[in-house]
């Protein structure tokens, strides 16, 4: 339990300028505090955000991921939330279907005024990746255990 | 080779209280690409600006990150900053190292680890940076004002007399708004209607105004500068261009028991209506809900007996097109009505009446003449107690916030019954009295000194009916929580001011926040009050929270001060964030397959299909995605969609968002 107790979680937050980035702006103006585990990269839109990205910051070690947003219908862009819904949708069930554990990607809504709601919201996501431990799944599967494999296959 | 430079600010105290800024500056020098990194107390002032400039030009600085308040603060500032030394704007990035960091987080190893993150992470990101242009389009010089109260009002006269155009739209049949309807206005009691009629009419008259009332907003599309909005003008069924306003029409109107809205219920009108006799437009509509001819297909009274022919059964609603370069919200408020408290009777009884039920009641235009009688039966009331803060402050009924024109009106209506009927006896319960305002105060003293009102500093928690009064039943807490109980004549609820029915969904049709109780967000709490998130959309009034007139009418001209701003050149500039698709020498051309998934996701049409031609033969070579950067907003919806990576958003590239992940990710140490 010490051992859990001690790890602190990288954690990467995809979000959008206009809602969340605000609304992570609004918790800072209110002095709300929060835990720092959380780190923001800042998209125009929740459309932009490409689902691969999210599969490159568990590659490169984040534990946790966010994807935070306009709530529906309040998009800047119109729509852009709502694509990123549906694509959210989709490519959950591929990763449910690789076995990916979904539990680690926090898929949200946080407007430009809910300051709060967003530094309780990272605390949550902090809290169950903390309790859920490093993410160890995909560097199981990192180059140099395929590169042993497939060296051992053509020597064999 | 990059040579980047890192400028931390301290922020006074509040970045450098909680994040070590020696210590982050000096783990940015130690970054790859960096030339250059120190930390400063106010970066943002003119030396810090200055002390920037220099490091550019000495050390050769190809690209600048600055630590320090949010981008949403400091970003535009920064950016000229890096211009003036003579590298692109564009090559400067923001780290927020305050409303992010410091703000939210103990003075700690970690917070100052997290700074060092993000800055390591923009750094990251400003290397691939590449130099921007600003796109410039040309601007549509009229306004459109959306919503005709005094907000509305204001904001149309300054911009109309500056020499534009101004298109004013709003939903009921006339302008004026809640203004309309008071009787006399704080602190001076001069008559509302004697100063608003006078501006209303110059609005119908001004040469650069149109009016369209009886309408309102179907769709807004487009952006700063070159707005696209389609309104329904609602069918009116009486044509404007025919009416003389004679009146003939509503005196023969047999339905003639519909509550007034104009008079809040406390009088009946009939199905066709000017809703009161200053009304501008000053012509009639017919409320079809209501009209014998649209119920029941017979009657036709209005229609026999218009001299000039102008009553059209067969009116329908009609949708105009209109290009706008600038927009202002001035959609006005709510009130919460009696039937909204239980414990003061559900509105079931009729001498329980909120704030503009009195005005109606205590203006001369009103439905008893001005004379203060109850509705239930026209009796003068003795006594009459006026409850302050009802819904607001109060957390249990979800409106936390204060009402802000409340304890000014109820001593203003205190005051007007006593000037009405000296002998009378006026009680007012309060929580606390918030009178700041130019002579404000002094008006409330009055009120207490002068004109004899008791105050009771305490909430009233029962009304009930007894033999025809209403027994207030509450508390003194100035008397050590004493209960009190009067026998009251008539009582008067300060009811919350709340945001319209329709706020959400006008919000959303123009893409602007709003917070949890529907009111509109200004772009900045302090320093950008009168502009919203999405440029070109300006706030006026109380569609952005609960303000009294004087309030309404300077930020109606500050907002209209904003579209003059924006109006004063032919062509402005736009952020260059804009989506490309890649292009290369031929025989490729682009990678892009033509399969043109973008084009369908776009929400401004922005995606062309272009045909790539041999230019000798014509041959059709390839089919391409184009986007037109007049049209797109930089969303980059379609660069998330795209399969083959061939279509890019500029400042937000997929190179710099995988390059941010890693570098949040991954210390290079």
């Amino acid at each position: 339990m010490n051992f859990m107790s001690e790890f602190e979680p990288k954690i990467v937050a995809f979000v959008c300028n206009w809602c969340t980035y605000a609304g992570a702006d609004l918790a800072g103006t209110n002095r709300t505090k929060y835990a720092s585990n959380v780190k923001i990269i800042r998209f125009p839109c929740t459309g932009r955000i490409d689902f691969m990205l999210l599969m490159k910051a568990f590659e490169n070690g984040a534990d946790g991921v966010i994807v935070s947003g306009c709530h529906p219908n309040d998009c800047h862009y119109t729509s852009g939330n709502f694509h990123a819904r549906r694509r959210w949708i989709i490519f959950r069930s591929l990763l449910d279907f690789i076995g990916f554990d979904t539990d680690r990607i926090t898929f949200s809504w946080i407007s430009a005024a809910e300051g709060n709601k967003w530094a309780q919201i990272v605390d949550e996501v902090t809290e169950k990746i903390k309790s859920k431990g490093p993410f160890t799944d995909l560097k199981k599967l990192n180059c140099t255990l395929l590169k042993q494999l497939y060296d051992e296959a053509i020597t064999k | 080779m990059a040579r980047i430079g890192v400028f931390i600010c301290h922020c006074g105290e509040n970045i450098s209280a909680t994040v070590n800024v020696t210590q982050v500056a000096e783990a940015a020098s130690k970054l790859p690409g960096v030339t250059y990194a120190t930390d400063y107390k106010y970066m943002c002032s003119d030396p810090g600006q200055t002390m920037i400039i220099e490091a550019i030009k000495e050390h050769k600085l190809t690209g600048i990150v600055v630590g320090s308040c949010s981008p949403r603060m400091h970003e535009a500032t920064f950016r000229k900053v890096a211009e003036k030394a003579g590298i692109n704007s564009y090559l400067c990035e923001i780290a927020n190292l305050r409303e992010q960091v410091s703000w939210v987080h103990p003075k700690s190893d970690a917070t100052t680890q997290k700074a060092i993150d993000i800055v390591r992470t923009l750094v990251q990101k400003v290397k691939q940076d590449s130099p921007l242009y600003p796109i410039k389009v040309p601007v549509t010089k009229t306004a459109l004002i959306i919503g005709g109260g005094i907000a509305g009002i204001q904001a149309a006269l300054d911009i109309a007399n500056a020499g534009h155009q101004v298109i004013i739209i709003e939903k009921s049949p006339s302008i004026g708004g809640h203004m309309s309807q008071l009787s006399e206005t704080f602190p001076t009691l001069d008559c509302s209607q004697c100063i608003l009629t006078p501006r209303m009419v110059e609005v119908a008259q001004h040469p650069n105004i149109t009016l369209h009332t009886f309408a309102e907003v179907e769709s807004i599309s487009g952006f700063v500068g070159n707005f696209d909005v389609n309104i329904k003008l609602k069918a009116r069924s009486v044509d404007l261009s025919k009416c003389t306003g004679c009146g003939t029409c509503w005196q023969k109107c047999p339905s003639k028991k519909i509550p007034d809205e104009f008079n809040e219920g406390l009088s009946d009108r009939t199905a066709i209506y000017t809703p009161f006799p200053q009304a501008v437009p000053n012509k009639p509509v017919i409320d079809r809900a209501n009209c014998i001819w649209f119920l029941k297909g017979k009657c036709g009274l209005c229609k026999k007996n218009c001299p000039t022919g102008a009553i059209d059964y067969e009116m329908q609603d009609e949708i105009i097109n209109i290009k706008v370069g600038a927009i202002v919200t001035a959609t006005g408020f709510d009130i919460k009505h009696t039937d909204f408290f239980p414990e003061y009777g559900y509105g079931q009884y009729r001498n329980v009446i909120d704030g503009l039920q009195f005005e109606r009641l205590a203006s001369a235009s009103g439905p008893t003449g001005g004379e203060i009688r109850r509705p239930s039966d026209g009796k003068i009331p003795e006594k009459i107690v006026f409850i302050a803060c009802a819904g607001s402050r109060d957390k249990a009924k979800g409106i936390e916030y204060c009402s802000k024109i409340c304890c000014m009106y109820t001593a203003k209506h205190a005051m007007l019954y006593k000037h009405k009927k000296p002998e009378g006896k006026a009680y007012v319960f309060y929580m606390d009295i918030r009178a700041a305002g130019k002579n404000y105060d002094e008006f409330v003293r009055r009120a207490i000194e002068k004109d004899e009102v008791l105050y009771i500093r305490g909430r009233v928690s029962r009304i009930y009916e007894k033999n025809d009064k209403l027994i207030v039943k509450g508390i003194d807490t100035l008397l050590n929580a004493q209960p009190i109980e009067i026998e009251a004549d008539m009582v008067v609820l300060a009811t919350a001011v709340v945001a319209n029915k329709d706020a959400e969904l006008l919000a959303q049709k123009m893409h602007i926040s709003y917070d949890k109780h529907h009111f509109f967000s200004e772009a900045h709490p302090k320093l950008r009050p009168v502009e919203t998130n999405t440029a070109g959309i300006m706030l006026a009034g109380a569609c952005q929270t609960a303000k009294d007139i004087p309030d309404t009418v300077s930020q109606a001209s500050a907002a209209a001060s904003k579209v003059l701003g924006l109006f004063s050149s032919d062509e402005m500039t736009r952020e260059p964030i804009v989506a490309v698709v890649n292009r290369m020498a031929p025989p490729q051309f682009t990678t892009c397959t033509g399969c043109l998934l973008c084009m369908e996701v776009c929400p401004y049409n922005a995606i062309e299909r272009e045909e790539i031609r041999d230019r000798r033969t014509g041959d059709l070579i390839k089919v391409a995605a184009k986007v037109n950067a007049g049209l797109c907003q930089g969303c980059g919806t379609c660069v998330a969609f795209c399969r083959n990576k061939s279509i890019d958003l500029q400042g937000f590239s997929n190179q710099q968002m995988l390059s941010e992940v890693i570098a949040l990710l991954n210390q290079p140490f």
